[in-house]
Order: structure tokens, then C-alpha cells, then sequence
């Protein structure tokens, strides 16, 4: 790793001020991505701004039709909320599905929307469960977040504070991960929600995205039988010594299938 | 900048100076000599590394020095009772839990984790549990098998 200060701020204000006062700063929250990318010397930063001790980003709360995660929650405390697994157990499955249990035990849900990895799981979470983006400014709707690979709607001083899930009436994450660093090569969210299905994937293309032919589809009627009839061009789609872009298309016809099937 | 960092380390007390790149396995492996704490890919994906930070399992290949501020570290050095083993150490030699023994601190410290989370593990469970620690010998067979041999002489 190249040199760097590091800086634990108790305050998302005192978190910005650092920021502003750094000359090419990074927030790290559990760092399972950056510091592996800084290991590696793909990044730089001058100033490690750590996230972890900002009892802002911490908790998750509860109300009628929503559940809220902090965005500094560990992957395993959303997997082993009991909240979670009651009201939205397709997301803590998701959070189960993630890496191994030691990334999990560092890794948050803030820092993995922020990063936005084109084969993270949380991103399909967010955007199929219709989740918004709570920062230190405004909310982002899940649709308007994630614009492109390891691209977000998010400013480069912006926080995440939270992420605020309506609750659906069903919801199933099913994913095929790369055996090896449990990434997905291909992950479905689908959920039923009040503006009707979304169904979100992830792994498949250059960054998270809404396979809106299938939500049509599964709209006039939710069974596995329909997603058969939607074809998955691999237009576009990732291609690497994993998968192919065929290989990844067909797998998402068959995610979608599984999820349904779950969901249902 | 160096700077200030306090912690516990198998329950003794730590204080010193470090550049803030300091990985958490160097500062065990290299300044407190606690080799049991193997680094095998380094890219946080074999697991070779694992210890406890305030009892949870962490690759301390990928967490910073300064991370751990303030926090309890327990290594494979910290788990054995004077010369009485740890119901995992005992079981993975009892049942051949290991071949060269380069992946077993992290395997042990894992399954640490996994036992005081779970007492009672299904083969699945603890088969999903050890997805994060790698092992070219053995198949792991052995492994599953220590850990529910621990499993059920912790539980007794």
C-alpha cells in the first residue's frame, strides 16, 4: 500500500469537515473492497477518513411498512436480524449470501452501495426492493442511484446514512455466485412491491439494472411458467474468463425463474 | 504520520506508534512475533489469517491497525489453556483435521466464531461456515468432522 493518513471521525459533520480539508480523501466503512484495490495499488488516497465510529450510520429501525439499515450495519447483523428476517427475509438471505462469514463481519451495506461493484449483491437488494438511499443531504430513489460500474448518484463528499426498504408483500434474492469469491456472476431480486414486480439483476452487465420486459410479464401474471417466455438477449452483458455474455443471459432467465418460484 | 494505537492482544495490552498502512496480521506476525497467524494469498480470500476482533472472526490481512483501536484480539496463540488445547485444537488433531497444518490457525479461529455462534451446527452449516478458509490438503472431510467433534465435546 502506498502511504496514507487515516482519520476516525465520531460525526458524519466531522467525517465532511476532514473531507474538506484533505487533499484526495476516501471514506472506508469495513474497507472489504478498498483495501484489497489499495493492496493492490489501484488506489491512492492521501486520507483514510474511517466511517466506522459515526453512531449515525449504526442500528436498524423498524416502522409500519419499512425497515431501515444503517449504512455502517455489518453484513452478518442484517442477516441475523430477527426485524429483517421477519419482515424482509429475501434481504436477509441476500446478506447471508454475501462473500464468506469474515466479510461479512466487516463488510457494510453503505459501503457496498457506494462502491457499487457490477457483481455486489446489495445493489440488486436496493434497486429490486425499491429501497431509498438516505445520504447526509437528501434521499435518492434506488432507481436514480446506481448510474454506472463502481458509479453511484452520489457526490465524492457525500455520506450514506441509510437505506430506508418499503416492505413487500413477497420478495426472493436467488443468485449463481463464482464459486470462488462468492460474487455473483449472475443475482436476482425479484419483489412484488406496491408499484407492482421489480425485478433487479446484478453480476449480468456493467452495473445493476431493471429487466423490465420480465416485470411486464410477471405484472399480468407471477408464475415461473412466464419467465420462460422472456427472452434474455446477452447485448451488453459481462463477458470474462467466468462466464460468457450467453452463458451469463441464459443465466438470468434461470434466476429469475428461481426467485419467482421462491418468492411465490 | 505515524499514530497512536491501543489494544488488547490475547488479553495483553498493546500500545505503540504505527504508519496507519500497518496491517493488522504484520503488526502480529512481525513486531509481537505471533506467527501462529499465517498469511497465505493475502487478498482476503483463503483465510489462513483469520483472528478475532471483539469475538468475531476478520481477515487480518484486510483490516488496518488503526481499525482495531481500542479492540480485543485474539490469535490461535490465545485459545489454548496453559497446555490444556482448546476443544477445536484437540479435535482437529484428533481427528486428522489437518495435513501440512498452514490453513488449520485459520480453520480453528473460524470455527471458533462459527461454535460460539451455533453450538450445534449441521454438516451444511458448518460446511457454508468455512467458505472463507481454504485448504489444498485435505478435502476438507477431516475438518467438518473436527469441528462436530468439538462441537459435541463443548456442548457436553
Amino acid at each position: 500500500m502506498y502511504k496514507f493518513n487515516y482519520q476516525r471521525p465520531n460525526s458524519v459533520e466531522d467525517a465532511l469537515a476532514l473531507y474538506k480539508t484533505s487533499d484526495d480523501p476516501k471514506f472506508v466503512a469495513g474497507g472489504m473492497t478498498l483495501l484489497p484495490t489499495m493492496k493492490l495499488r489501484l488506489a491512492q488516497p492521501s486520507d483514510l477518513i474511517d466511517l466506522s465510529c459515526v453512531a449515525d450510520l449504526s442500528g436498524i429501525t423498524e416502522t409500519d411498512d419499512t425497515i431501515t439499515i444503517g449504512a455502517g450495519v455489518l453484513h452478518a447483523d442484517v442477516a441475523a436480524s430477527k426485524e429483517v428476517d421477519r419482515r424482509i427475509p429475501a434481504l436477509s438471505n441476500l446478506a447471508e449470501s454475501i462473500g464468506d462469514p469474515q466479510v461479512r463481519n466487516r463488510g457494510t451495506i453503505g459501503g457496498s452501495i457506494a462502491n457499487n461493484d457490477p457483481a455486489a449483491d446489495y445493489p440488486a437488494g436496493v434497486l429490486g426492493l425499491n429501497a431509498t438511499v438516505v445520504t447526509d443531504r437528501r434521499e435518492i430513489m434506488a432507481d436514480d442511484f446506481f448510474t454506472d460500474m463502481f458509479e453511484t448518484a452520489l457526490l465524492p463528499d457525500e455520506v450514506v446514512v441509510s437505506v430506508r426498504f418499503p416492505v413487500p408483500k413477497r420478495a426472493a434474492y436467488v443468485k449463481f455466485p463464482n464459486p470462488a469469491s462468492r460474487y455473483a456472476i449472475v443475482g436476482v431480486m425479484v419483489a412484488e412491491c406496491d408499484s407492482g414486480i421489480r425485478v433487479a439483476v446484478t453480476g449480468a452487465g456493467p452495473c445493476v439494472y431493471r429487466f423490465t420486459e420480465m416485470e411486464e410479464a410477471l405484472n399480468k401474471e407471477f408464475s415461473p411458467q412466464v419467465t420462460g417466455e422472456i427472452a434474455c438477449e446477452p447485448d451488453g452483458l459481462n463477458e470474462d474468463i467466468h462466464a460468457s455474455a450467453e452463458y451469463r443471459a441464459h443465466l438470468v432467465g434461470v434466476m429469475v425463474r428461481r426467485a419467482v418460484a421462491a418468492a411465490n | 504520520m505515524r499514530m497512536k494505537v491501543q489494544l488488547s492482544v490475547n488479553g495483553r495490552n498493546i500500545e505503540g506508534e504505527f504508519e496507519p498502512r500497518t496491517l493488522l496480521v504484520d503488526l502480529l506476525r512481525d513486531e509481537l512475533r505471533l506467527t501462529g497467524t499465517h498469511v497465505g494469498c493475502d487478498t482476503s480470500q483463503c483465510g489462513a489469517c483469520v483472528v478475532h476482533v471483539n469475538g468475531r472472526s476478520v481477515k487480518s490481512c484486510t483490516i488496518l491497525v488503526a481499525q482495531t483501536q481500542g479492540s480485543q484480539v485474539q490469535t490461535i496463540e490465545g485459545l489454548a489453556d496453559g497446555e490444556k488445547l482448546h476443544p477445536l485444537q484437540a479435535a482437529f488433531k484428533e481427528e486428522h483435521g489437518l495435513q501440512c497444518g498452514f490453513c488449520t490457525p485459520g480453520m480453528i479461529m473460524s470455527s471458533v466464531d462459527l461454535l460460539n455462534r451455533n453450538p450445534d451446527p449441521s454438516e451444511k452449516e458448518i460446511r457454508d461456515w468455512l467458505e472463507g478458509n481454504l485448504c489444498r490438503c485435505t478435502g476438507y472431510h477431516n475438518i467438518v468432522k473436527a469441528v462436530q467433534t468439538a462441537a459435541k465435546n463443548m456442548r457436553n
